[in-house]
């Protein structure tokens, strides 16, 4: 069992699933040499070679459509788009390739890529260093979508995305790469896609969460404690498919819920989870579903106090999750 | 419909004093309500039109129902002319009317009502921060489930949600604490009832509690229909019976010193003052004075708590012809006998006439019960909920009495019954209450008391 950060958790699992599978090999922009512009891959290229860690042009379209490519010729890529924010010119390979692949073919191809982002806020980004574009893939069927809070769910899901016979986009949140840090054993272990986890069992209220805003929640549930009430924190994990069975429990054993995303609440997760809410649990709710979500605006602003503004914060969720026990 | 008093729960638009269309000032009259006991006019909440009304004259609603819809003006400013009007409910938060994205946020207060939330905090925060002012009549699914599974009539919960609400926890601890396996009655279903019609949860329906057979009338006999202020009397009968565990105790009084000193004093005071003097003021006399010795008796029972009521307010039993009225003496501890005695005589005669204000029947803390008027000799009175206790006074007799000395004489007796909630009140406590009343009675003599 080792202690490691966000981004060793990354790292040490790509190495892993190379050692374990030579079909699996890496693609994107400066992470042979460098090692990524976060360090993701800093030492596969030496241990690799330039043939499974390959330098990719600054075109996000060509590392998904050769990834896909490889993927159908059988081997198992792993696409880095170095900002999240970049993946838009690759999104026509996304959506209309990879996704369709295995249906327009009738099961005859499938695409066993995975594309890893940095995504998210509070890191002085500015406009393009800073977006959550989750949403932007989570109606599509074919694809799925993971977003990790833990370095111990790092290691699970990304090996679990590696070995998924379909596409998967793997989104890391930039702001957990060196500030969190937890226990990841060093077996081999895979967390299944699309099961949710509960961070912290509660009474009182529930929290749906998932990314950074965990932490938040995490920590405003401590806070909110002292002040007698017990928030159930459940960790999304797999934003598509969701856990909906995970989300009906979480939501019938407090009947309050609040759902938390850094990513804008129109037409967000927290609309399609509200919407589920809704559907299954009507009877078991004792206040309106709340979300709590980034605002409305076009991109994450660069002057400090308006990216305070944007972001969530501990603070934010704890005033939320406040009203919501209190209702 | 506003709540126009604290017992009343609903009230009939006797008529409308204002049309569709009309302009009105904040506070004008717009419409005649008639309760059990009063009646009243409801203001215009603010200056506005009327658009239209929800319930016609003649028709009874629960406090809390829309009664009417009228647009108001848009703040101030420039925001008037920016802002389209919004609809404001007339005589209470909207209710029924308001559609399914309405029920999930309270209803905007009417200074708020023009103005549209900012798109930035709307989109990027949590909305609950507004409490619905006694919000304890919407209830959640959870709770109108848990409310219809379990029989629980949910006026009986105290709600510790914002604003009162009654919380999921709340009922789930209310019926852990097994309070929940008491029948509701009749008159408490239709909640439940009303529940019962939520899709999907029909199949959960507990059974209703078997109602009595409705006696028929046959065809001689005479069919009195049941009007607002009987119904409300029977209702309120009903509920303290139910509610209250009534307990019963009595104490004969030697008044023959009061009996002369009315003679004494009666024909000067009628001259003097007006009107006759009663017996009357002096029970309150004696009743206040004793309440003082025993506070306890002064109180009401909440639930988890029960509260002594500072101020000692006489709620007076009025009798007419076909009703019941109980008028209120506010803090009767600090008027005289004679003061007292005009205070009945007001209130009984408003009574009588149908022309007591809300006012008058409203924050009674103890009734006293004049029983003798009529004759009679001994009652059992029922509590005047939410009030600990009631007293009777009966009819004075005279009566062969054992004197202390063994002798046998003639003296005005009188009996005085007391009802109690035994929930909050023991015998002892009661016991030491009466005798106080009693040897005050009995002390009443020539000289002895003040009437003014």
């Amino acid at each position: 069992m080792a202690v490691l950060n966000f981004l060793e958790a990354v790292r040490e699992t790509l190495r892993a699933e190379m050692r374990r599978d030579k079909d699996v090999w890496v693609v994107g922009e400066d992470v042979g040499k460098k090692g990524g512009v976060f360090g993701a891959t800093l030492g596969l290229f030496d241990e690799f070679g330039d043939q499974r860690v390959q330098d990719s042009p600054l075109t996000e379209s060509a590392i998904v459509g050769v990834g896909i490519g490889a993927a159908l010729y059988g081997s198992k890529p792993v696409c880095e788009i170095q900002f999240a924010d970049f993946i838009f010119p690759a999104f026509n390979q996304i959506i209309s390739e990879a996704a369709k692949m295995r249906y327009r073919s009738d099961g005859d191809w499938t695409v066993p890529m995975v594309i890893r982002a940095p995504f998210g806020g509070g890191v002085h980004g500015g406009l393009y260093h800073s977006q959550s574009v989750e949403q932007y893939f989570t109606s599509t069927a074919g694809l799925k979508v993971v977003v990790p809070s833990t370095p111990y769910d790092v290691k699970g899901l990304l090996a679990a995305a590696i070995r998924d016979p379909d596409p998967v986009l793997f989104f890391e949140h930039k702001g957990l790469y060196r500030a969190i840090k937890g226990e990841v054993p060093e077996g081999d272990y895979i967390i299944p896609i699309g099961k949710a986890d509960v961070k912290r069992d509660g009474t009182d209220i529930t929290v749906i969460t998932y990314g950074k805003a965990v932490h938040f929640c995490l920590e405003a549930a401590e806070e909110l404690a002292k002040e007698g009430h017990s928030a159930l924190v459940l960790d999304l994990r797999t934003l598509l498919p969701l856990d909906r069975e995970a989300i009906m429990t979480a939501a019938r054993k407090t009947g309050k819920v609040l759902i938390v995303h850094e990513a804008g609440k129109t037409h967000g997760i927290g609309a399609e989870v509200a919407a589920l809410i809704a559907e299954e649990c009507l009877f078991d709710l004792d206040a309106p579903v709340q979300r709590l979500c980034g605002p409305d605006i076009p991109a994450m602003p660069y002057a400090g106090p308006m990216e305070k503004f944007y972001m969530l914060s501990p603070e934010k969720c704890l005033e939320a999750m406040r009203t919501l026990a209190q209702f | 419909m506003p709540q126009l008093g604290e017992s009343v729960t609903e009230g009939t638009i006797g008529k409308w004093l204002v049309n569709p269309g009309d302009q009105v000032k904040k506070y004008q009259p717009i419409a005649e309500v008639i309760t059990d006991k009063v009646n009243a006019e409801i203001p215009a909440p603010q200056d506005g039109t009327i658009v239209s009304f929800a319930v016609a004259e003649g028709v009874t609603v629960k406090v809390g129902t829309l009664i009417a819809m009228m647009e108001t003006g848009a703040g101030t400013g420039s925001a008037a002319a920016a802002q389209p009007t919004a609809p404001a409910a007339v005589g209470g938060p909207v209710r029924a009317s308001s559609g399914p994205a309405a029920a999930l946020a309270p209803a905007p207060s009417p200074g708020k009502a023009a103005a549209a939330p900012a798109p930035l905090a709307a989109a990027g925060s949590a909305t609950l921060d507004r409490a619905e002012a006694g919000g304890g009549a919407r209830y959640s699914p959870a709770v109108m489930r848990l409310a219809q599974e379990h029989g629980i009539y949910l006026n009986r919960l105290k709600g510790t949600g914002l604003g009162g609400r009654i919380t999921r926890k709340d009922v789930e601890a209310y019926i852990a604490s097994g309070a929940a396996a008491e029948p509701a009655p009749q008159a408490e279903t239709a909640l439940q009832a009303a529940a019962a019609q939520a899709p999907g949860s029909a199949q959960t329906a507990s059974p209703a509690p078997a109602a009595s057979p409705v006696p028929q009338p046959m065809a001689a006999d005479q069919v009195i229909p049941v009007d607002a202020v009987r119904r409300r009397i029977a209702e309120k009968m009903l509920q303290s019976k139910h509610e209250a565990p009534h307990a019963w105790t009595m104490m004969p009084v030697d008044v023959t010193g009061l009996v002369k000193l009315k003679e004494q004093l009666g024909e000067e005071f009628k001259r003097r003052e007006g009107i006759s003097l009663s017996y009357v003021p002096f029970f309150i006399k004696a009743v206040v004075e004793a309440l003082k010795e025993q506070p306890i008796i002064n109180s009401q029972w909440a639930g988890d708590k029960i509260i002594i009521k500072k101020e000692i307010n006489i709620s007076i039993a009025v009798a007419t012809e076909t009703a019941l009225a109980v008028p209120v003496i506010r803090n009767a501890d600090r008027l005289s006998i004679a003061g007292l005695n005009h205070a009945v005589a007001d209130l009984a005669g408003r009574a009588r006439a149908g022309k007591l204000t809300l006012d008058d029947i409203s924050g009674g803390t103890f009734t006293v019960n004049n029983t003798g008027y009529f004759g009679s000799a001994m009652s059992a009175p029922i509590i005047n909920h939410p009030q600990a206790a009631i007293l009777s006074f009966e009819a004075i007799t005279k009566t062969p009495v054992v004197m202390e000395n063994d002798a046998i004489a003639i003296r005005s007796m009188m009996n005085i019954c007391m009802s109690l909630d035994h929930r909050i009140l023991d015998g002892l406590v009661c016991g030491r209450f009466l005798q106080a009343v009693k040897s005050r009675l009995q002390g009443y003599a020539a000289g002895t008391v003040q009437l003014y």
